[in-house]
């Protein structure tokens, strides 16, 4: 039985609760003020998830995208890169497959993969059971891929400590006008494939414009993961945040 | 499609309320969706008849009630009113809007025998 969310079952299963039916006197109708955020139940197992994240000092980074911007080989890129320095986690969320679990095992980094199924975001509950996998005392920075979708992941807090988009050149500028929920939400954007730029029409100046008229306060790098271009800006930024988060 | 797990939410609480106060019957919901949160109220509306069947909430009327997006300048200060999440004031163009309003996504009453 889980402690945190009371349930008997692993991600992904069903839940049954309350469900049982009462029967009482009374027949006169009556109104119920409530007042609660459809999303408590997500937020309280958020608000769980960061506690133990704190305890432990490890920094959590939710990577969100659309499907193809790069996020599993920016990880790859990442992680042999940084291999000895941070020590790494990764829950790997997608539909269907181990595809990208089988390609960060290959680093050798611990990783699960949490398929969703239909579900179209992680949530808080996935990724509290997710991290059970780990030994979470071992570990400096757990990297959550979130399924590849700009949309629904937005609403959902996992108990990180930063969100992070990553948009690549090839899917066009206005991606930060056309889904402001999760470009708001964001910390960081990480603008990825910038040596395919020569090859494309992408403005990448309008591409940060447009990103700061719905954050005007987020930080963002250009990179890529092919030709290495921008990767110090970016594992300076992974040092400082996990610097902070030990402190 | 994250209206379908905001759904369920839905009828999770409404049960759960439902009995910890002793009804016998949901007649109806009362939900409040922001025009910025990103949700859908139709899909919510679509979604409501799957989820609620055979619980407590099957049955039930389901009202959502559209709020507005609101911002406020924080240079002009004056409040306008929003379709999509911006920070560009749409008043006198600066980089220093506030959202005020239409980000709900609240439970907010529910009518019971």
């Amino acid at each position: 039985m889980c402690i945190d969310c009371g349930c008997n079952s692993h991600p992904g299963s069903a839940h049954q609760h309350d469900q049982h039916g009462h029967h009482h006197d009374g027949g006169t109708s009556r109104t119920i003020r409530i007042e609660e955020d459809l999303l408590a139940k997500n937020n309280r197992l958020a608000a769980s998830n960061r506690a133990r994240f704190r305890a432990v000092k490890i920094l959590a980074l939710n990577l969100v995208s659309s499907p193809g911007s790069g996020k599993t080989s920016l990880l790859e890129r990442t992680l042999s890169d940084l291999a000895g320095r941070i020590t790494f986690a990764v829950l790997e969320g997608d539909l269907q497959t181990t595809n990208d679990a089988d390609r960060i095992a290959a680093t050798g980094v611990p990783v699960k993969q949490l398929n969703t199924g239909a579900g179209c975001h992680l949530d808080a509950h996935m990724v509290g059971h997710g991290v059970e996998a780990f030994d979470l005392e071992a570990t400096d920075i757990l990297m959550i891929e979130n399924v590849g979708n700009l949309v629904c992941p937005a609403a959902f807090d996992l108990g990180e400590d930063h969100k992070i988009v990553v948009l690549s050149v090839t899917e066009g500028e206005d991606k930060p006008l056309k889904y402001p929920q999760m470009f708001q939400a964001a910390d960081l954007v990480l603008i990825n494939k910038i040596d395919l730029l020569p090859y494309l029409q992408f403005n990448l100046e309008q591409c940060k414009e447009f990103t700061r008229q719905v954050n005007p306060l987020v930080e963002i790098i250009e990179l890529s993961c092919h030709s290495g271009e921008g990767l110090a800006t970016w594992y300076d930024w992974l040092s400082r945040e996990f610097i902070r988060k030990r402190a | 499609m994250h209206e379908l797990s905001l759904t369920q939410n839905i009828v999770e609480l409404a049960v759960q309320y439902a009995n910890r106060n002793n009804a016998v019957a949901i007649r109806s919901i009362t939900v409040e969706i922001g025009a910025l949160s990103g949700v859908v109220a139709d899909a919510v509306a679509f979604a409501f008849d799957v989820c609620s069947k055979g619980t407590m909430a099957e049955g039930a009327r389901l009202d959502i009630r559209r709020i507005a997006g609101v911002g406020r300048c924080l240079r002009c200060l004056r409040e306008s009113q929003l379709e999509a999440l911006t920070h560009v004031c749409p008043l006198c163009g600066s980089l220093a809007l506030e959202t005020m309003q239409g980000q709900e996504m609240k439970f907010t009453e529910m009518e019971v025998d």
